[in-house]
């Protein structure tokens, strides 16, 4: 009688607080930052990947466009700098994927955890991979003649908004990984929306050299504003309107696909 | 004595499939049950339910006297599972992989310390604890996610098919493992394909087939259903097979089955040495020749046979497909 006593489980569990929340999420984004560090090869295509692009843009593609009031290169790097963002942010699809398919996802939804810790800690670690490889193309984009003309804070705080931007959007991924389920269908599926918010925005050229059906979306599409109000911050000049716009894109992305993405993930199988 | 698992006409569907048809089964605390059948009984998917994965459509189902829908989260703080997949990361070492479950388990951090060093030991891999799973071989990757389902030190245990894919020898160290547990007061639910599995772990067994409960009770009694004695013959040449099939025949009232691999055939039967004795002369006077005749009790594999008209594991293959549909949906 006493074994079965001491058998018995205790039947509450115990209330999960803010602070249990916050150290399941601390636990979950040291896991996915120690697979970043030992896959290596990883972080490094992610740095390649927008290299490519900002060495083909300053130097192949780069001297047949014409902006006006701007040299090329200070037009097209604070692009290239969300690019970065977008390309490092793809693979919390792939990861996703892999750990739906793998049972991963089964054993941590069977723990005792805060639910949206698992998701929180992808998209956190994620989003420390994208500032490596963000912090590694200022220095090249500032190699190959880039410059920022404002104070320091504006080009911080230009510098966050590149960095929010791309948090927010981690989660339009986290949504792809947890709805297609596959490792392979999620990282073509991931590339979709960079593509069309990269290229269809005004990061490489300007939206009025675009066909007449073409502006009103790529003019005020997620991306273009977010590049707009980050070349203001950049270069001095007024930022104010597309800032908050870019803000409010970041909320709004963040908001809806953080409840798609839960919703995706409380029902997740493999 | 109460019941750790209570299940209560639990049923679940997928599209139009049945996964599970007005399931109702418990389990006593310190008991071990075996959810048997073959792939796409509903194992996978009854797991599923009572480790608050996935809702019934209806019914209720309790574990460690807590609600699976409404008591969610509590059930997981009293639960372990281990998969059919050994579902550790492997990017990790043994030991990150155990302490990080132990956090989730909301542990203190010595506390989930001290317990990944001691499952790691228990499961002899504390010289491999600091090595990325990647490393390790299929046994060692199984035997760590037994430990990580362990961490949390949960009063009820559920093993899909733990021990489905891995050789004989590793088989036997997990199954001894899961009898230490249960001398220590767990109570575990395991799905198995195996009978042998089921036999040896389970005190009590359901037989699920397509989703319903096709028969539960013991080892023993699920023998004493069957009733009586299995006949075996087996002939030399396979074109004797049809005919020794229909020799034998009328001594009992189930159709003889027919094994064309083995050139076999097996009778369930009520008499004993009487039985024998009349096919031996039947056989014997027709000049079908025999490489081997004989009686036995029967096992689970004819008393899963005889309940649902297939057999329970297909030839016994010991690998599985990475994903068998039930694990799937």
């Amino acid at each position: 009688m006493t074994d079965m006593a001491i058998r018995q489980p205790a039947v509450q569990a115990v209330p999960l607080t803010l602070r249990l929340a916050v150290r399941d999420i601390g636990g979950i984004t040291r896991r996915n930052l120690l697979r970043i560090i030992r896959t290596p090869q990883l972080l490094f295509m992610s740095i390649v990947q927008p290299t490519i692009i900002l060495l083909l843009f300053r130097y192949v593609l780069g001297g047949a466009i014409r902006v006006p009031g701007l040299d090329y290169v200070n037009y097209v790097v604070p692009g290239i700098f969300l690019e970065a963002v977008l390309i490092g942010g793809m693979t919390t699809a792939l990861a996703l994927a892999q750990d739906l398919q793998a049972g991963i996802v089964d054993r941590f939804r069977s723990l005792p955890m805060a639910r949206p810790a698992f998701l929180a800690g992808r998209t956190l670690a994620d989003v420390c991979r994208s500032v490596v490889a963000l912090a590694f193309i200022i220095g090249l984009g500032l190699g190959v003649g880039f410059r920022f003309h404002d104070n320091a804070w504006a080009c911080l705080a230009g510098v966050a908004l590149i960095i929010a931007f791309g948090y927010a959007f981690s989660w339009v991924y986290a949504a792809i990984g947890l709805a297609v389920k596959d490792p392979q269908t999620a990282q073509m599926a991931a590339i979709l929306p960079m593509f069309i918010l990269f290229f269809a925005s005004s990061a490489l050229v300007p939206v009025s050299t675009m066909p007449g059906w073409l502006q009103p979306f790529a003019q005020n599409q997620p991306a273009t504003v977010t590049i707009n109000a980050v070349r203001a911050l950049f270069e001095g000049g007024p930022a104010f309107h597309d800032l908050w716009q870019a803000a409010l894109w970041c909320a709004g992305i963040f908001a809806v696909f953080l409840a798609i993405s839960m919703n995706l993930y409380r029902k997740a199988t493999a | 004595m109460n019941a750790a698992v209570e299940v209560e006409g639990v049923t679940k569907r997928f599209g139009g499939t049945l996964a599970l048809n007005d399931v109702s089964f418990s389990v006593q605390q310190g008991d071990v049950l075996a959810l048997l059948g073959p792939n796409g009984a509903g194992k996978t998917t009854l797991i599923r339910v009572l480790t608050t994965l996935l809702k019934a459509d209806s019914g209720r189902a309790r574990v460690a006297g807590l609600d699976v829908q409404k008591d969610a989260r509590a059930i997981r703080s009293v639960i372990g599972l281990a998969g059919q997949y050994a579902t550790v990361d492997e990017l990790l070492t043994g030991r990150e992989n155990l302490e990080l479950i132990g956090l989730l388990y909301h542990l203190d951090k010595a506390v989930y310390r001290d317990r990944a060093q001691d499952a790691l030991e228990r499961m002899s891999l504390t010289g491999a604890g600091d090595n990325q799973v990647k490393t390790y071989s299929g046994g060692m990757r199984r035997r760590l996610d037994l430990a990580a389902s362990l961490i949390g030190r949960p009063p009820v245990l559920f093993l899909d098919e733990p021990t489905t894919g891995l050789d004989p020898r590793t088989r036997n160290d997990l199954w001894q493992f899961i009898e230490e547990l249960v001398a220590e007061g767990t109570t575990v639910l395991l799905t198995t394909q195996y009978m042998e599995e089921a036999e040896h772990l389970a005190q009590a067994i359901v037989v699920l087939d397509a989703g319903r409960i096709a028969a539960q009770g013991t080892a023993d009694e699920l023998k004493d259903q069957l009733g009586g004695n299995v006949l075996e013959v087996q002939v030399t040449k396979r074109a004797d097979l049809e005919k020794a099939a229909s020799l034998i025949a009328g001594l009992a009232s189930a159709p003889p089955r027919l094994d064309a691999g083995l050139n076999r055939v097996t009778l369930p039967v009520k008499g004993g040495a009487r039985v024998l004795i009349a096919a031996g002369r039947a056989l014997d006077d027709a000049g079908v020749e025999l490489e081997d005749l004989g009686i036995r009790r029967p096992s689970l594999d004819d008393v899963f046979l005889s309940i649902t008209g297939h057999p329970a594991a297909p030839g016994g293959d010991a690998g599985q497909p990475p994903h068998s549909p039930e694990a799937g949906r």
